[in-house]
Formats: structure tokens, C-alpha cells, sequence
């Protein structure tokens, strides 16, 4: 069953809206790439709802949907780590600079 | 509190510690390891959800989802992430919005106004943000044409279905048991994400990745709100708020408002073909310039700041370029690398192009930190770039560009441009840059005249 609009929950969202935009304007534009790729992975969160309504078993059709939900999130989730890590390994300073 | 809600907990601060440590590439990688872990965390945890009777689509999804993300984290090259980006949006929008339809169909006789207004505003901005960067997706990757597909009234048609769609989901929040006007609503949302897209051009891309990067959050904070699921609400609120801050950010260094990406192609046109038109009646020349005669400057320079831009990435000349810089920097000639945030097709697009081609990034400075260093350059070497370097931006009132911050190359002491052709950039103005009298233009792909730089500089360092 769907919930309501809880009044914590409000709060909970102006809070991590504000802590988001005050973590963020401190990020330099050398890492908004990264950034984008990890807040993509982050919001791969979504699996977990994916998950509680795939695993549910109302009907054939909701179980599609959650199925592809599910699928969906996960590339996200995998995808989206792999590729931050991979931009972010990427990054040196000078004196590690010649490492192959 | 149970074990879900802990683990919930345990990856909510591990989330904020992973973008926290973003503000920094030192600490950056070890971070989002952290946030790697606090996903795991709360995946295992939801595992147990008393709610879950049957694992059997959840094992399915989650291989299948894994198996499909190697090709496009993997193997995809680093010159390909803005689109890759795209279609991350895109998964995630559709997620958000398949579950949202699939609570509706379970529940639609039942819900109150203020569920259905949570669950139609997710459908709503997830199904427009799944069909718009699957659109943006196909500009960048050159499926569709980049340039921005303008018809009469477009504007109009777009405006009358975005209210449409507004008033369907007010009639929808007030009667949520009518089934009909809710799947019109999520077609016709489908339909708005194309609307929404075909106008714009490729180089307007940074700012729509961004919008649809903080749409991704709201919806995600939508289906929090939806589900109850705190977590959800937490990543989708930094989500947002990091999509947000980023569109901000690209429409300032373009000098425009997000109306003006988003509806302002339309008349863009006039000023295009104005502007030409003016052009045709001086008669400017401009310089070229051969490898040997560039080789020659580059002999007698000290301090050489380059200013790559999007023809870097398309003609993915970012290995030689370091090559060439290598062999500069052996000769004892000082190297900076000269990054508008607008270069390129996402966010910090050349950043992640030099860091793959191993350049350090101590050498890579922002707009701020190096304008006021040309004045000192002897040579400002300009590879694919073109609307940032072009100085009508400053002076020129009636130029579609004015305003815009841009990279002071032209007060370097020399200027030498790569470019493909005399073709303008994606303003369509013409650069001014290229009549200086100390700016000379060497034609050609910009991979190869690096790489024959690289190696003429070798051959005249030998003796």
C-alpha cells in the first residue's frame, strides 16, 4: 500500500536537500564526470524498492514490471560503481604520474 | 529500530561520506568505495524484508541487470561517458517509474489524493526522463542528428502538452480510481520526454544531462516518499541537489537561464542566419600555418597553455596530445591545460578525457584560475574549442554568445588553432579569434597534426 505524504519524511528530504547542495558546491569541476557517475550509482537505490515489490508476488504483471525495474537498477547500481571507480582510478597527481 | 532500518542507517552515512569525499581526487576513489559498500549494505539488508515471499524475479533482475552493465561500464571508452550518463538516467527513470505504475495498478481503488499525487509525479517526470536521455543518449552517440530539430509552433505544441499533462495529473490526484486518464498521462509523458529533447543541440547537452540527472533525484525522492523508504528520500534529496547545482553551473558558464536551453532554440535561428549574413560583406582573412612553421614557435616558447575543447574528444586526440606535451615538457617548456566548464558534452568531460590519457591533474586549472595567466603565454594552443575562445563573447552586443565567460586566449602572445575546417561552431557564430593577427590556424584533424608535432619536436630536440 502506498504511503501517504508523513510529515518526517518531509523533513527528512528539506534536510539531505540542504546537506546535498553544501557537500556539492565544494566539489571541484576537475570531478563533475565522477560526480555525475556516482550520484547515477547512488540513485541506483531505487533497487531496493524494486526489490521489496518484485519479491511481493502480487500478480504476473506487477512481477514483470518489478522484474524489469529490478534490471534496470541494477545497471545503475553495477554499472555506476564500476565506471566511477574506473574514471577515478584514471586521476593522478604529478608525483605518481609515471606509473605505467 | 530493526536490522533493515540499521542497515538503511549504516548506508545512508556511508552515501554522504562517499559524495563528501568527492571534493577532492585524493580522497575521492577510497569514498566511493565506501558508498560501494553502504549499496551493499542496504541491498543485503532489504534481502530480509519480512515482505519478500518469493526471490525468484529478484534473481533474475539482478543477473540479468549485472550482466547488461559490463558492456557499458567496462569496456566502454572514457570518449563515450556523456552518452553512457544518458543512459543511465534513462534505467533509472524507467525503474522508478515501472514501480510507480505497478503500486497504481495494485492499489488505484484505494489510494488517497495525496498518494496519487506522489505516485503521479513520479510517473509522470520518470516516464519524460526516460524517453528524453534515451534522446540525448542518441544525439551524443550520433544515432540522431546533434543539431537542434526545429518546427513551427514547437514551442506551442510543447507548452499546451506540458499543461495537458498538469491538468491530467490535478484531475487524477482528485479521482485516483480512474484508470484511463492515468496511463494517458504516463504515454503522454513518454511522448514529452522526445518534445522536450528534439530542440536541443548536442553542445546544450551538459545542461539537459544535468536537469535530468536532478529529475533522477526527485523521482527517486518521489518513490521514497511513495514506499516510505527513508534512504530513498536521503539519495534522492543529494541527487537532486547535485543535478541541480550542476545545470546551474553549466548555465552560467554559458551565460544563459535553463528556460533558454530548454525552450530557447527557436529563435536561435534568426540570429544564426543574421549573423552570417553580416559576415559575408568583411572581407577578413585569416593565417594559416604549416607543422614545420608551427614546430618552429613551439622551439622558442617557455609557456604553453592549451585549451582543448569538443573536437579533442570527437577526434579523440587526447593521447597524442600528452605525447606532444611530454616531449615540450622534456624541453623545459612550462604546460597548463586551460578547462572551460562548458568544453565538451557533460560536465567536466575534458578533465576525465586528459586524466585517461595520463595527464596529471595538477596541470588541468579552471576557467578562474588561468584567464589571468594568457597574458604570460607564449603560445595558447586551441585543439577543437571554439565558442569559449571566441572574444565577440565580450564585446560583441548583438553576438548569440554575448556574455558568456570565456577563455582569454587571445591575449596570449601567439595563438595556433587545430581545426577540422572554417567551419563556425555550434552557436554558428564565427570566430574573431581566427582574424587576430597573431593567431595562425593549422588545418587538418587534430590527432594527426598532433602526432606529427610530437614527432618533429622529437626529431628537432635530437640535435
Amino acid at each position: 500500500m502506498p504511503n501517504g505524504l508523513e510529515i518526517i519524511d518531509v523533513y527528512i528530504f528539506v534536510l539531505a536537500g540542504f546537506l546535498g547542495f553544501h557537500l556539492i558546491t565544494r566539489i571541484p569541476p576537475l570531478l563533475h564526470t565522477p560526480l555525475m557517475a556516482a550520484t547515477n550509482a547512488i540513485s541506483g537505490i531505487a533497487l531496493i524498492g524494486a526489490i521489496a515489490v518484485a519479491g511481493q508476488n502480487y500478480n504476473l504483471f506487477t512481477n514483470i514490471l518489478a522484474f524489469i525495474a529490478v534490471t534496470c537498477a541494477t545497471i545503475n547500481v553495477v554499472g555506476g560503481f564500476i565506471i566511477t571507480n574506473r574514471i577515478l582510478s584514471m586521476f593522478k597527481n604529478e608525483n605518481k604520474s609515471d606509473n605505467p | 529500530m530493526n536490522i533493515l532500518q540499521l542497515c538503511y542507517l549504516i548506508s545512508a552515512i556511508l552515501f554522504i561520506i562517499g559524495i563528501k569525499s568527492l571534493s577532492s581526487p585524493i580522497t575521492a576513489k577510497r569514498g566511493m568505495q565506501l558508498a560501494a559498500l553502504g549499496m551493499l549494505t542496504a541491498i543485503v539488508g532489504t534481502f530480509f524484508d519480512h515482505r519478500i515471499v518469493s526471490y525468484h524475479w529478484i534473481i533474475a533482475g539482478i543477473t540479468l541487470g549485472t550482466l547488461l552493465s559490463l558492456p557499458i561500464s567496462l569496456w566502454i571508452p572514457m570518449t563515450k561517458i556523456p552518452q553512457r550518463i544518458a543512459f543511465s538516467h534513462a534505467c533509472g527513470a524507467l525503474a522508478a517509474c515501472l514501480i510507480g505504475a505497478a503500486e497504481y495498478y495494485n492499489y488505484h481503488m484505494e489510494i488517497t489524493s495525496i498518494s496519487m499525487g506522489i505516485i503521479g509525479v513520479e510517473v509522470m517526470l520518470g516516464a519524460l526522463t526516460f524517453t528524453g536521455s534515451l534522446m540525448v543518449a542518441a544525439k551524443l552517440h550520433g544515432l540522431l542528428p546533434g543539431r537542434p530539430l526545429i518546427y513551427k509552433n514547437q514551442n506551442i505544441v510543447n507548452l499546451s502538452l506540458f499543461a495537458l499533462m498538469i491538468g491530467m495529473l490535478i484531475y487524477i490526484c482528485l479521482n485516483p480510481a480512474v484508470n484511463a486518464v492515468f496511463y494517458w498521462l504516463l504515454s503522454l509523458s513518454f511522448l514529452f520526454g522526445v518534445f522536450l529533447v528534439t530542440p536541443i543541440g548536442a553542445a546544450d547537452m551538459p545542461v539537459v544531462i544535468a536537469i535530468f540527472n536532478s529529475y533522477g533525484g526527485l523521482i527517486g525522492a518521489a518513490m521514497g516518499f511513495m514506499l516510505g523508504n527513508k534512504i530513498q528520500i536521503i539519495t534522492g534529496a543529494l541527487d537532486g541537489a547535485s543535478g541541480f547545482i550542476l545545470s546551474m553551473l553549466m548555465c552560467k558558464a554559458m551565460n544563459r537561464s535553463i528556460m533558454n536551453v530548454l525552450f530557447g532554440a527557436f529563435g536561435k535561428v534568426d540570429t544564426k542566419v543574421e549573423k552570417n549574413a553580416s559576415h559575408q560583406d568583411e572581407t577578413k582573412s585569416v593565417k594559416t600555418i604549416s607543422t614545420d612553421d608551427a614546430l618552429n614557435f613551439f622551439e622558442h616558447a617557455r609557456y604553453v597553455i592549451i585549451v582543448p575543447g569538443f573536437g579533442m574528444a570527437a577526434s579523440q586526440a587526447h593521447y597524442a596530445l600528452r605525447e606532444f606535451a611530454d616531449k615540450l615538457k622534456a624541453n623545459g617548456v612550462n604546460i597548463k591545460y586551460a578547462i572551460h566548464p562548458v568544453a565538451g558534452r557533460m560536465p567536466g568531460h575534458m578533465n576525465v578525457l586528459l586524466a585517461e590519457a595520463n595527464v596529471p591533474y595538477t596541470e588541468l586549472f579552471d576557467m578562474e584560475e588561468i584567464n589571468a595567466e594568457f597574458a604570460h603565454a607564449d603560445i595558447a594552443l586551441v585543439i577543437g574549442a571554439n565558442d569559449v575562445t571566441n572574444p565577440s563573447a565580450r564585446t560583441v552586443v548583438s553576438s548569440p554568445i554575448y556574455g558568456m565567460p570565456i577563455l582569454n586566449v587571445d591575449q596570449a602572445k601567439k595563438i595556433i588553432v587545430l581545426k577540422r575546417s572554417m567551419n563556425p561552431g555550434f552557436s554558428g557564430v564565427d570566430n574573431e579569434l581566427y582574424y587576430h593577427d597573431h593567431t595562425w590556424l593549422l588545418f587538418g584533424d587534430a590527432k594527426d597534426s598532433l602526432t606529427k608535432l610530437a614527432y618533429g619536436f622529437k626529431r628537432n630536440w635530437g640535435h
